[in-house]
């Protein structure tokens, strides 16, 4: 019956879609119907074939590694994807020749900047911690994955929704709200398999045979439900036609802005935080092999973290048309915060404690403790650059970007590559092909980063300065293009550190590579028992 | 290995662990350390700072409005403020600015006020003028932005003439009072001969030393441009003199100097007479005060050219 039901959907979505392709305003939305109409229509036949035949049995005893594997290798594509896209747009920046006019409107910065971040974000962390949610929830439950074939179609669908995004950004769809470009019908997509991974993730928590839900998990479901409430309520909007990609957001003005802020500070929070604390707590102390350090702090760290997160986002909204009485409790909100940030840096770090001679001899652990220093370093950034006085310098500069990227390469990009290092031997049943590439690569990204931040550092200040400057008359001193012109050294610098960090990244990709290869046929680690 | 699920490797304490929660998930422990103090006493100490904080400055909504805080702190009163001491201690400058005559504001007649003029009128330049003619106001050349350092004016380079056309722009629809010519697109009423006739008289007339080339270094027909000078004469000489030296009036550019506002090759010339060129500034008298429109000219006047 619902293998009938099955392909009744996917051909009313393959023949809605033709007929979308057919009347669609703009060439976004078409290429985005013919995608899907493809995808949809492909599925049909392939549920075809499959309806009326005998059901293969499910190894229930066992745990669902398949969608893992290919998150962790979408994770490792993606990287590089977007990692090349950034180390392209900050060329673009340093030498604007690099707008190629024969590429305009396709490859310009404007269009390839949402296209990195959300390739970063979205497609390489998302991917990220959906290997790690269903990883960690799997074992930590001691359990096989609830809802069968859902996992799979969370893997695939959040795909689909990555492909959606990024063609519709180069083709300039876009409801141009940072981090949430994607147009409406992508949101919806995204909606739906999220509402499916959240099911899949609570549903094996629910059936868990441990007595009580591991730290991991408290986190990485924070960052499942947070992140479905923040992207609905920042996507409402109302699409101008059913056959185009326009449409119109429901909030208008400081309103908006303000919603906006609070998805784009929570989007930092829920799932470049707490989602990847969710994939520290266990990758640490298995790498390491000792204890978590004190479950208080665990305990108390989360519930402030989550509470606190939530308030912060104004913080992006000061000396604006936002009312002070918001953006001052913005600010006090992400200084509280403070503390409840480094408590999982204290929790990771410590966790060392009594193995940190490991640090000699095993970079996978030395990537996740670096990530640590990174976390630490901008979870104290963040709530100093979100006090009034100094988000006056700082605010629309090169600091900012800095600050994010001290985060994004330094702790999400650093820790999920520890991940991928312990899981990819793991998930194959082989063993890692070479640590000294792992070690070429921790050197590599610590070393690129080090330039990134160093140098947009340097940059911001002095931009943030040079904004500022006026002449005993109140004159302004400078302008724009002279700061332009100023940052030009840095820019190249900064562009340095991004090749090193994507040369890293390469090399683990080939690492991960060899390592599968090596592990010859496939894979078993679903033939063993779970319980 | 540590996937294996029915025997998880489980973490093996050492002498001196503290004791543990007792729970163990795939292998993993947890210690039942307390929390760290320094970690404890700054959560509290930033905690207390936010309520005073909170209690200091605009925080805390109600119905109808919020908290505005003991200090009486916002962040627009400390911008008008600011912008209040500047003004306050610019308003005399300003107000003579508006009155003097233009020419009389000299370095020896009164300094400081020629003074301040320069700092405001680099500082408006900055702003509001460089997006076009530079930073350092030498144009964009052969892109239709002019230098403002020599001294080649299609409008005037005296003291007035500078003030009227940063008032009023150019060519624009906003201002009646735009400078405004604007010049035949001779493609269809010249004929292709024709027109490269003229091109390469336009040329030549810049050719000051005979070469074969003009004065940007493009080389042309000299046989077309002998041909030229009769339908220069009876097509452009109107605007552009007889000679070709222009005429400002009609802010018609001089033809035989080495600078080409759109450039000086056989190609931009051409496309010059096919089509013409209709170079658009806006008129900043609306949106910048009188005082700033008077600095802006002498600031201009002062870069090299000013007649």
């Amino acid at each position: 019956m619902l293998d009938y039901l099955k392909l009744a959907m996917l051909g009313l979505v393959t023949v809605f879609a033709a007929i979308a392709a057919n009347y669609g305003l703009d060439a976004a939305y078409k290429l985005h119907a013919w995608i899907i109409m493809a995808v949809s229509g492909g599925l049909f036949l392939w549920q075809l074939r499959r309806t009326g035949e005998p059901a293969v049995a499910v190894p229930t005893g066992e745990y669902m590694d398949g969608p893992v594997r290919a998150a962790a290798i979408a994770t490792a594509f993606w990287g590089v994807v977007g990692f090349l896209a950034g180390v392209f747009i900050a060329f673009q920046l340093a030498f604007p020749a690099l707008n190629f006019e024969w590429a305009q409107g396709y490859a310009n910065f404007g269009r390839l900047r949402p296209l990195h971040t959300s390739a970063v974000i979205f497609a390489f962390g998302g991917n990220a911690l959906i290997a790690a949610s269903f990883y960690i929830v799997q074992r930590t439950s001691a359990v096989r994955m609830w809802g069968g074939n859902l996992s799979w179609f969370v893997f695939w669908g959040y795909q689909l929704f990555i492909v959606l995004a990024a063609t519709g950004y180069l083709m300039g769809s876009t409801q141009g709200q940072e981090y949430a470009e994607p147009e409406w019908y992508v949101d919806l997509w995204l909606t739906v398999v999220w509402v499916a991974f959240l099911l899949v993730y609570l549903g094996t928590i629910l059936k868990r045979k441990e007595p009580h839900i591991y730290v991991a998990n408290w986190f990485l479901l924070s960052f499942i439900v947070t992140v479905a409430l923040l992207h609905v309520v920042n996507n409402m909007s109302i699409p101008v036609s059913i056959w185009g990609s326009r449409s119109v957001q429901v909030f208008s003005g400081v309103q908006n802005a303000m919603t906006q802020w609070w998805y784009g500070h929570n989007a930092v929070g829920f799932f470049l935080t707490a989602g990847f604390l969710g994939m520290m707590y266990y990758f640490i102390p298995k790498q390491a092999e000792r204890p978590v350090y004190s479950y208080k702090l665990s305990i108390i760290h989360f519930w402030a973290l989550i509470f606190l997160y939530i308030w912060a986002g104004p913080h992006h909204l000061h000396y604006t048309a936002l009312p002070d009485w918001a953006s001052t409790l913005g600010m006090v909100f992400s200084v509280i915060l403070w503390m409840p940030s480094w408590g999982g840096m204290i929790n990771g770090l410590m966790t060392l404690q009594g193995a940190w001679d490991k640090l000699r001899t095993d970079p996978i652990l030395r990537m996740m403790v670096t990530s640590l220093a990174f976390y630490g370093m901008s979870t104290f950034e963040g709530p100093m650059m979100s006090i009034r006085a100094v988000n006056s310098l700082s605010h629309y500069t090169d600091w900012t970007i800095g600050h994010v990227h001290s985060g994004a390469l330094g702790w999400n990009g650093l820790v999920t590559f520890g991940m991928l290092y312990y899981l990819f031997p793991r998930l194959w049943h082989t063993k890692l092909y070479s640590l000294r590439a792992v070690s070429w690569h921790f050197w590599l990204a610590t070393v690129g980063i080090v330039l990134y931040a160093a140098s947009m550092w340097v940059t911001g200040i002095m931009e943030g300065l040079m904004w500022r400057e006026v002449d005993a008359q109140g004159f302004l001193v400078n302008s724009f293009a002279d700061t332009v012109e100023a940052k030009f050294p840095m820019y190249v610098v900064r562009g340095l550190g991004g090749i090193m960090f994507l040369s890293g990244a390469l090399i683990m990709a080939w690492n991960l590579w060899m390592t599968v290869r090596s592990a010859g046929q496939k894979p078993s680690s679903d033939l063993v028992p779970a319980e | 290995m540590t996937d294996q699920p029915q025997h998880p490797e489980e973490q093996v304490l050492q002498e001196g662990d503290p004791d543990t929660t007792g729970h163990s998930w795939d292998g993993i422990k947890e210690f039942n350390n307390p929390l760290p103090r320094w970690w404890l006493w700054c959560f509290y100490l930033t905690i207390i700072w936010g309520v005073a904080y909170t209690v200091l400055y605009p925080a805390w909504p109600g119905i109808s409005g919020a908290t505005a805080g003991v200090l009486g702190y916002s962040t627009r009163a400390e911008v008008a403020e600011e912008i209040e001491r500047f003004e306050a201690l610019n308003a005399d400058l300003r107000t003579q600015l508006t009155e003097v005559e233009l020419a009389n504001v000299t370095r020896q007649e009164a300094p400081e006020l020629y003074n301040f003029a320069l700092q405001a009128g680099a500082a408006t330049f900055t702003t509001w003028c460089s997006q076009c003619h530079g930073e350092g106001a030498a144009g964009v050349q052969a892109a239709g932005y002019p230098n403002l350092l020599d001294d080649d004016w299609l409008w005037g380079g005296s003291l007035e003439d500078i003030q009227m056309t940063i008032a009023h722009g150019i060519r624009n629809e906003d201002d009646p009072d735009a400078r405004w010519s604007e010049m035949t697109a001779f493609e269809g009423i010249l004929s292709d001969e024709e027109i490269a006739q003229v091109v390469n008289y336009a040329m030549a007339l810049s050719d000051v030393d005979g070469d074969g080339a003009n004065a940007a270094n493009h080389a042309y027909d000299t046989t077309l441009a002998s041909a030229g000078e009769n339908v220069f004469l009876d097509n452009c000489a109107a605007c552009h003199g007889d000679a070709g030296d222009g005429d400002r009036f009609l802010g018609a550019p001089n033809l035989t100097d080495a600078i080409w506002l759109y450039g000086g090759s056989a190609e931009a010339v051409e496309e010059t007479v096919r089509h013409s060129r209709f170079g658009v500034m806006p008129a900043w008298s609306g949106r910048l005060s009188e005082a700033e429109v008077n600095a802006t000219a002498l600031y201009v006047h002062s870069l090299g050219g000013g007649e």
